[in-house]
């Protein structure tokens, strides 16, 4: 409980390190100053506040999908971007901008959640001909799904003349965040609170169907609400900032190391260390080549792929 | 490619006297020649002597690609004795960029222009043997044990390298990036044709090394302990086939940039279609192969329905489905 704490106090540091990171200085002495309708005050307001919030909700929210996504598939290598669920709401979220694109952003959102449950159920489908005990052929078939459902999507953006916008859409990046465009990650923030609800459920879910159903619980119900959690989260994030990769698998994979594998309890370090280390990425993107930025996404890449590779490799070892 | 399929695997039993490999390798290079026919003259306006040169560039580009690719990934299938692995799945080719980028990045983009390209690539064949021995000395410890694993961790290395390229794109200068730029997306209607003959000579050599190696690749096949037990120096013919294996991914990357599944989809049905492991067989249909696929396909697509760079994109889409397939069968077994 202490070292949780400690973990929450770290991430508001971080937090507070993220408002003041930036082109434009501001300091406490200027703001305390300075007036309502000042320039630190304006940039503080329209752009470091919406950014840091949108870095801890997004953050927040992918880590808990990730974790939601492990305990219901029961596979400690999957999450949204390595089973296809991220390259649906692409995909999804091109289609309704080629059809529809005057939909405001929230119906836009909506159907790349869609888009994203249906490719997940896809995903779920063609890896129930694998046993469980083929820990890695799951994430391996994943990551080739979404590869061939990201072929999909590239070839409709070229056909149609979109691929500057889709690159522009898969690398994650917060600088374009200001005051009104990142209000949508609020409903990351309900999955999350909802994932926390319903932790037990998953936790029992993730026992296996049989189990599930002797308790009294329906197996498809807690399956389809994790899998509605996953999607709407992903589609959310994918909407507002873009692909971080790796977010969802490292973040919870490092908690269970440190605390354990109870839902209930790691639902909050989840939460919290996925903000913690989404500010910390971003912040490091901001500062190496001041004042460039370097998007998140390729910051959590470089970073987000070593850890996979080091649990990949740590596991085996442990397995031998 | 489908036609290939359907002509080749009803063997023609009236004539006992053509093998059923033969009789494949003579279709497809009927069919190859058509291609590079079609792709020479479909479409064509204005004078020859400016059509031939011009695609005829374009032509011997896309050959050299489909030859190295295809031949490289039966290669490594069978050192690492296994139809799932290709190269460029182990993160080949995104290593050969990341050297690219890296050289840039560190030494200025007067080291790409200025340097000597035998010099630069030999630098880059060498990091890239040493990558390769590092990787298939896990390979004996954990294939036995896990292929997955090492298939996973292959990618993760891929997209590893991919991210550090991103990175050092973003922090190096934009002119430099721009040069760089073009080295990175896979297209093969945009092929780079600087160095066509030192790449054309440099796989010769490596062409009569693999011609004089062939008996030693079949024996390769019946594995690790009988290769040994028949008197093979494995160490040795395993370190010379990564060494080539190299040669051949730099070249193809260098001159389109990286491709995943190109030569997973060709070597899998290279083998599939002369229904023999014997490499003086499968090689040369798995080169035909690769050659139909992107000088045929290239043709198809830029002259008959108009699209660009899409190749890349529908040969990613159909080589991870053949992916899946193969993982999937491969456990149902």
């Amino acid at each position: 409980m202490r070292l949780l704490l400690l973990a929450i106090v770290a991430t508001i540091v971080l937090a507070i390190v993220s408002l003041f990171v930036g082109v434009t200085d501001i300091s406490l002495s200027g703001l305390l100053s300075s007036g309502p309708e000042d320039r630190q005050m304006q940039v503080l307001l329209i752009s470091r506040i919406p950014r840091t919030l949108s870095l801890v909700l997004a953050g927040a929210s992918m880590a808990i999908a990730g974790l939601v996504m492990q305990i219901v598939v029961r596979n400690r290598f999957v999450e949204p971007g390595t089973v296809g669920t991220t390259e649906s709401a692409l995909f999804g979220f091109l289609v309704v901008t080629l059809v529809a694109p005057g939909w405001p952003i929230m119906g836009k959102m909506l159907v790349a959640a869609a888009f994203a449950l249906g490719g997940t159920f896809l995903f779920l489908r063609i890896i129930r001909a694998i046993p469980p005990r083929e820990v890695l052929l799951v994430p391996l078939v994943g990551i080739m799904l979404s590869g061939i459902i990201g072929a999909v999507t590239t070839f409709f953006a070229y056909r149609f003349g979109l691929l500057p916008s889709l690159l522009a859409w898969e690398l994650g990046d917060f600088s374009g965040v200001l005051r009104g465009r990142y209000e949508l990650l609020w409903i990351g923030l309900a999955c999350t609170v909802l994932a926390y609800w319903a932790a037990d459920r998953f936790t029992v879910a993730g026992m296996g169907e049989d189990f599930t159903t002797n308790l009294g619980l329906g197996y498809n119900q807690v399956l389809t609400l994790g899998l509605v959690i996953v999607a709407v989260s992903s589609a959310v994030v994918l909407v507002s900032v873009g692909i971080i990769p790796f977010l969802g698998l490292v973040v919870p994979n490092v908690v269970s190391l440190l605390v354990g594998d109870n839902m209930r309890r790691t639902v909050p370090w989840v939460a919290v260390s996925g903000a913690g280390f989404v500010l910390a990425c971003d912040i490091l993107g901001r500062v190496i080549r001041a004042p460039y930025e370097i998007p998140i996404g390729v910051v959590v890449g470089v970073i987000g792929s070593f850890i996979f590779l080091y649990l990949l490799l740590r596991q085996k070892r442990e397995a031998a | 490619m489908t036609t290939a399929v359907s002509e080749g695997t009803p063997v023609a039993a009236p004539r006992p006297r053509m093998s059923r490999p033969a009789l494949v390798l003579l279709v497809l290079s009927v069919l190859a020649v058509i291609s590079v026919v079609a792709f020479m003259t479909v479409g064509a306006k204005g004078s020859w002597s400016f059509v031939i040169p011009f695609r005829g560039r374009k032509l011997l580009g896309l050959i050299l690609v489909a030859y190295s690719v295809a031949v490289s990934t039966v290669m490594f299938q069978t050192a690492t004795n296994n139809r799932i692995l290709t190269p460029s799945i182990m993160g080949f080719d995104q290593l050969y960029v990341l050297l690219q980028t890296s050289l840039v990045f560190f030494f200025g983009i007067g080291s790409l222009v200025s340097l000597d390209p035998t010099i630069h690539f030999t630098l880059e064949v060498v990091v890239m043997v040493g990558f390769a021995s590092l990787l298939f000395s896990w390979l004996f410890v954990w294939q036995e044990r896990s292929l997955h694993l090492l298939v996973l961790v292959g990618i993760v290395f891929g997209i590893m390298f991919r991210s550090l390229i991103l990175f050092m794109q973003r922090i190096m200068d934009p002119n430099a990036f721009n040069v760089l730029q073009d080295t990175f997306f896979a297209s093969f209607s945009r092929i780079d044709t600087q160095h066509m003959l030192f790449a054309y000579v440099i796989t010769g050599i490596v062409t009569v090394f693999i011609i004089r190696m062939l008996p030693v690749f079949d024996v390769l096949n019946l594995g690790r302990a009988n290769a040994i037990n028949l008197g093979v120096n494995y160490r040795r013919s395993i370190t010379t086939m990564l060494a080539m294996i190299s040669v051949l991914v730099a070249i193809s990357a260098a001159l389109v940039g990286p491709v995943t599944f190109f030569g997973l989809l060709v070597a899998s049905l290279a083998h599939s279609l002369v229904g023999t492991s014997r490499h003086r067989y499968v090689l040369p249909a798995a080169a035909l192969l690769a050659i139909i696929c992107l000088v045929g396909g290239q043709t198809i697509l830029e002259r008959v329905f108009e699209f660009d760079t899409a190749l890349s994109i529908i040969i990613e889409f159909l080589g991870g489905i053949v992916f899946i397939v193969l993982v999937l069968r491969r456990m149902a077994r």
